[in-house]
């Protein structure tokens, strides 16, 4: 098993003919993804080839749903268009939709993810502004590299892309059940608790691996949320002590307000919960090492 | 992106919130001008991104013209918590009869927005919400449904706003909103908001914080940008699409990605605590898919910072290539000749990085130093930068 995406997993692109989502659409099927189409609705009923394969191109979420079984749509439609892309997925009702898009206006956010909740969240969304997922060996939706490490035992929830790479680097040799990026947005679909319910639950994860940054109090709540429902073992490593106040740190949800949202005070709210955390991505590797090895 | 209160007062004015005459001046006697047209009492305000200008001596009445000359003179060049006055506003002094507080935000929590309203206003909102919490509603918003008169009142009622101005501050809370959304603010805040003797319903002071996610289809927010108080290396980083903060440290640091950057920060910091305490100069991300020019535009900028003594660079390769970036720096250092001084540390690992090492030990150029993990290359960096000192 994984989280969210699997072997099974029938993956489509919205945005699959532009130039970022040609690129990746092309690496996620080297990796081994089972992508089955694009959406387009200027270029529907065409078919492009990518990597070999030969990808038809339909007009609507809907009626690749309907003409392959696609379950997961990852997205890469620029901005200005990502929240019409994203109420599409919700209405097609797809299993995942997944958010690459970085640069997406808050208010567009917050109305997608309203519209979810108003239609009884059918579709789980990851992102936006994040690298996506990867279930090693088995599907990767989005665009963290599948070479970086294979499968493994280890889940992994990030708030930042660069990071999760760094970590599955640190641990190749032990492997990942599943990596989740949910990115560094304010307004983001799946949280760091959704990934820790999912990981405690899936029985290829005996570790989970949760990385944070500053702003926001996800970090505090996830850890309120482990203290009371997570049995597996936690490690946890928080970007950004020397982060000064009132200034975002690339991600727009990257920012310190006043006192809240400091990497000290989630690094404390883990450390009450259990949760050992690393003060570097090689101490927090080292701290998973030694309990994955401990645990045999 | 923040805005100065008469920047949010003017967004105010132009979606019919009711604000009071007045203007902004950079000079004392332009504030005379504007106290002498308005030809009343005016106040004149400190124009800084900050708050506690009161208590710093940034607000003061003036009953007449060459009084508003004289307090704008007081106020320009005043420091406010480290805040340089460059612009006071001269604005009407108004009669107050009741303060209260109002605002709309983003609930990063509860992934929607929430409008808060209070009719205790006038003081820090952050003490109100400690010491009298039942005094502040605060009332979920859908981005879907957003705001009416109806649901204004109700936000109203819940803050315990008088009966005999409830209408017309629900009339005041509509166009807030139309701010909030046609704007695409994170934050419009007004407190005080007042009610005068004669009942009418005025924002006093205005607090509008900008979605910069959102530039692509406002236009007219670039006009909001103070230039002259910008960084002038943040500017510089902005016209070439680069993510840059200047802090006040001396190890410049480059990398890929948010969330490295903010970590070889904390990285960079730790090591300096054994190298006479140096500390990072900067926040730069130079991106997920980095090429040759966007690593040289990057170095340029670092190197263009007197404050940097040593540079580290932190690349994993993801959807970067490694080789892209060992060629962006050869580049870099090519083109900059002798004016590059500074010792750079590099470490890469990822996407072809291999080839990336081998770039560098081909170029063997003097001022670079390859190290193969991040922490012994902060540390190395770091030391750099404290000799260099």
């Amino acid at each position: 098993m994984a989280i969210f995406l699997n072997e099974n997993s029938k993956v489509i692109v919205q945005g699959m003919t532009g130039s970022e989502g040609t690129k990746h659409t092309a690496r996620m099927l080297k990796s081994g993804t089972n992508i089955v189409g694009g959406v387009n609705p200027r270029k529907a009923g065409t078919e492009v080839e990518i990597e070999g394969a030969k990808l038809p191109v339909f007009a609507s979420v809907a009626e690749a749903m309907d003409k392959t079984g696609a379950d997961v749509s990852v997205i890469f439609v620029p901005p200005k268009f990502a929240k019409d892309a994203v109420i599409e997925a919700i209405d097609a009702q797809i299993g995942l939709a997944v958010v690459i898009t970085e640069g997406i206006p808050v208010h567009d956010s917050a109305y997608f993810w309203a519209h979810a909740v108003a239609t009884g969240n059918k579709t789980r969304i990851i992102g936006p502004n994040c690298p996506g997922l990867i279930s090693p060996g088995k599907s990767n939706a989005g665009i963290i590299p599948a070479n970086i490490t294979g499968p493994g035992k280890i889940g992994l929830v990030s708030k930042s892309g660069t990071l999760t790479y760094q970590m599955m680097f640190e641990l190749r040799d032990i492997g990942f059940s599943s990596a989740v990026g949910i990115g560094g947005d304010p307004v983001i679909g799946t949280t760091h608790i959704d990934a820790l319910e999912a990981f405690e639950a899936d029985p290829d994860t005996e570790l989970i691996v949760m990385i944070g940054e500053i702003g926001g109090d996800a970090e505090e709540r996830a850890a309120d949320y482990i203290q009371k429902n997570v049995t597996k073992p936690v490690v946890g490593y928080v970007a950004g002590f020397t982060a000064p106040e009132g200034k975002t740190m690339g991600h727009a949800g990257a920012i310190v307000s006043g006192s809240s949202g400091t990497a000290a005070a989630k690094k404390e709210a883990l450390e009450a919960a259990g949760v050992k955390v690393g003060k570097t991505p090689s101490e927090t590797a080292a701290l998973a090492r030694e309990l994955v090895e401990k645990a045999g | 992106m923040d805005l100065y209160e008469y920047q949010a007062k003017e967004l105010f004015a132009a979606h019919g919130v009711p604000v009071l005459p007045g203007d902004v001046a950079d000079t004392a006697d332009a504030a005379r001008a504007i106290a002498e047209e308005i030809g009343q009492t005016v106040v004149i305000k400190a124009q800084v991104k900050t708050g506690g200008r009161g208590k710093a001596g940034g607000v003061k009445l003036a009953d007449n013209p060459d009084d508003a000359k004289t307090k704008a003179e007081a106020i320009l060049g005043l420091a406010i918590k480290g805040h340089i006055t460059r612009k006071v506003l001269v604005t009407l002094a108004s009669d107050i009869a009741e303060e209260y507080y109002f605002s709309f935000l983003l609930d990063r929590t509860n992934r929607t927005f929430l409008a808060m309203a209070s009719a205790e206003g006038g003081m820090e909102i952050e003490q109100l919400a400690v010491d009298r919490p039942d005094a502040l509603a605060k009332v979920p918003v859908d981005p879907i449904a957003g705001v009416d008169k109806a649901k204004a009142l109700e936000i109203l009622k819940q803050g315990n706003f008088p009966d005999a101005i409830i209408e017309d501050a629900a009339d005041v809370v509509v166009k807030l909103w139309e701010t909030f959304v046609s704007e695409d603010a994170t934050l419009v805040e007004v407190n005080p908001l007042v009610r005068d003797p004669q009942d009418k319903v005025v924002a006093l002071d205005g607090k509008v914080t900008l979605d910069e996610n959102a530039d692509f289809r406002q236009p007219e927010h670039a006009k909001l940008v103070d230039k002259a108080a910008e960084d002038p290396l943040e500017a510089a980083a902005k016209e070439k699409d680069l993510n840059y903060v200047k802090l006040d440290g001396q190890v410049g640091i480059i990398g890929n990605g948010a969330g490295l950057v903010m970590s070889t920060l904390d990285v960079v910091a730790y090591a300096g605590e054994k190298h006479s305490g140096v500390k990072p100069a900067n926040f730069l991300d130079i991106g997920g898919g980095a090429s040759a020019e966007v690593m040289a535009n990057g170095l340029h900028i670092i190197l263009g910072d007197p404050d940097v003594k040593s540079v580290f660079v932190n690349v994993f390769g993801g959807i970067t290539a490694c080789d892209e970036v060992a060629n962006g720096i050869v580049g870099a250092l090519g083109k900059l000749g002798d004016e590059a001084t500074k010792p750079l540390v590099v470490r890469l690992d990822g996407n072809n990085v291999e080839e990336g090492r081998r770039i560098l030990a081909e170029a063997n150029h003097p001022l670079v130093t390859v190290v193969d993990t991040m922490d012994n290359a902060a540390d190395k960096a770091a030391e750099l930068a404290a000799a260099g000192a």
